[in-house]
């Protein structure tokens, strides 16, 4: 793919140069030498190698800010990663977040031969069974778990707390041992051939479980899914939910009595939820129907919400400090005393600024901070039951 | 079929590890050839990236080394070595590598026949296990 046709696919040419891109984006606000606009007008203009070798194309968040204020609907953040892909036949790999383990990993997993231990937290607390019609998704919890030790993140938490809420609605879900990386970070940093090598795999293992419905608890997973699996021609050909929408639903239909929680909470959209995908109401659907929970809005919220400063583990750096510390002090500026969220990533991304080490550790607002699924678990009466 | 011969890539401290191979050298001490050794300031400096790109380049084991606690040049790298090691080999676990093809050693610079002995009996150990799970990359293009 050359320049030429990414202009053409994201209909970049419409673009008006208003520069409403550039006066919103997160990044540019903290970055100053970071601006869509141009970006955008390098490509228009032709300068292919200024806008390839150009270190900031791995700065962008594809957070879909700018997407959504855009007079011409010009698709920058799909701009972004198909540009990546070409920086990357050429070299240019950003400046990876982690080292590029979390990269690294995903390539490994390409391997045919690989038989992964990923099911080994599984403990018998959780029903689970290989005749479901409906699968759950556990995505990269099992290699986030050592990984993340040390800022006191329990990623594989917030996949036992879905099974829980699973079973208590009489789904005994699916998990498959051999799942591979849904590929959203490599395809967002532009490493096309990898994700396609899991893509394949991950349709495949799904097509031969035969189940009807997959049940998400990271939003990366189920936008690769929903969206970018089929762009690619990868067809799982069933029915995909987050489990903040299977919540919402169920709770509308069965009318499931949570214990009392007395806490006052926030709540950040995470952009692959809600920019990405729309889905604004069913976490809030859901926070309403805990009794005492008391959800005071964040100064930016829903679309206008503000990204946790980092997608797809690259180019983490000052600037993706500064956004977490905005939206923290967002947050414990409402007076909440717990910040939810529905994505392990954001959750990752802000712990890591409140354990930071840094000079910028003593400005750094901090609140307890807990993904959704968590929250309706621990509200969930002991022995309740709902029926089917 | 020839026998199978495996790659091994050692991550060696420029202090105690890779002074150990070089003793081990000049006082010709016989030992396999199969291990490519990697130089670094500090064990306390090696990310689990670079363990990870090793599977990804080929390797069939590797081994991270380096001064033994109380002999590091920078006080306290073999801590820091530990605390990386552990979280790499869980991660390695889940990944379904087998927990035999990542070794942790502290050789100091004196122990140039332990360096010997260390590969020697790590390459009998791989020659049972086979090529690494991840051997089938090796040829495919790999992002540098």
């Amino acid at each position: 793919m050359n320049l030429e046709d990414i202009i053409q696919e994201t209909k970049t040419y419409y673009c008006l140069e208003c520069g409403k891109c550039t006066s919103v984006c997160p990044v540019a606000k903290y970055d100053p030498s970071f601006s869509p606009r141009a970006i955008i007008e390098d490509a228009l203009l032709g300068f292919e190698d200024e806008l390839i070798f150009n270190q900031k194309l791995f700065s962008c968040l594809t957070c879909y800010t700018c997407q959504q204020r855009c007079p011409c609907d010009v698709d920058f953040p799909v701009f972004i990663r198909k540009a990546r892909s070409i920086a990357q036949d050429n070299g240019q790999h950003g400046i990876c977040a982690h080292s590029g383990q979390l990269q690294s990993l995903a390539r490994l997993m390409t391997s045919p031969d690989i038989k992964q231990r990923r099911l080994e937290w599984l403990s018998d607390k959780y029903r689970t069974s290989d005749d479901s019609d409906v699968l759950f998704w556990v995505g990269c919890a099992p290699y986030f778990e050592p990984i993340f030790e040390d800022i006191e993140f329990r990623a594989l938490d917030i996949t036992e707390a879905s099974l829980k809420i699973l079973n208590l609605f009489g789904i005994e879900p699916r998990l498959l041992p051999n799942e591979k990386c849904c590929g959203h970070d490599v395809l967002w940093t532009g490493d096309i051939e990898t994700f396609k090598t899991l893509a394949e795999h991950n349709a495949a293992q799904i097509k031969e479980a035969g189940v009807k419905k997959i049940i998400f608890s990271c939003p990366e997973g189920y936008r690769t899914f929903k969206l970018d699996y089929p762009s690619y021609g990868f067809d799982v050909g069933c029915e995909l939910q987050h489990i903040s929408e299977f919540l919402a639903e169920r709770i509308e239909n069965d009318g499931l009595k949570f214990n009392e929680v007395k806490k006052k909470v926030t709540y950040q959209d995470p952009c692959r939820l809600g920019r990405h995908l729309g889905v604004y109401d069913a976490p809030r659907k859901i926070l309403e129907s805990i009794p005492g929970i008391e959800l005071v809005e964040m100064q930016y919220s829903r679309w206008d919400s503000i990204c946790c400063g980092t997608s797809a583990w690259t180019n983490c750096d000052s600037c993706s400090n500064m956004l977490r510390a905005e939206r923290l002090s967002e947050a414990t500026a409402t007076g909440a005393e717990t910040l939810i969220t529905c994505c392990p990533k954001c959750q990752t991304h802000f712990r890591c600024a409140m354990t930071d080490k840094g000079e910028e550790k003593r400005s750094m607002p901090n609140i307890e901070i807990m993904d959704l699924a968590n929250l309706v678990a621990n509200a969930i009466k002991e022995g309740a039951t709902v029926s089917k | 079929m020839a026998e199978f011969e495996p790659k091994i890539v050692a991550f060696a401290c420029n202090w105690c590890t890779y002074a150990a191979a070089d003793l081990a050298g000049t006082a010709r001490v016989q030992y396999p050839p199969n291990v490519y050794i990697v130089r670094l300031m500090c064990s306390g400096m090696i990310n689990p990236d670079y363990v990870l790109r090793a599977f990804e380049e080929g390797a069939d084991g590797v081994i991270v080394s380096g001064c033994h606690y109380t002999d590091c040049h920078y006080i306290d790298g073999p801590v820091k070595c530990d605390a990386m090691f552990a979280k790499l080999s869980k991660m390695m676990h889940v990944l379904g590598l087998e927990d035999e093809r990542l070794k942790r050693e502290m050789i100091s610079t004196s122990e140039g026949t332990v360096f010997a002995r260390v590969v020697t009996e790590f390459v009998e150990q791989l020659k049972k296990l086979g090529p690494s799970p991840f051997s089938s990359l090796r040829k495919e293009k790999v992002a540098v």
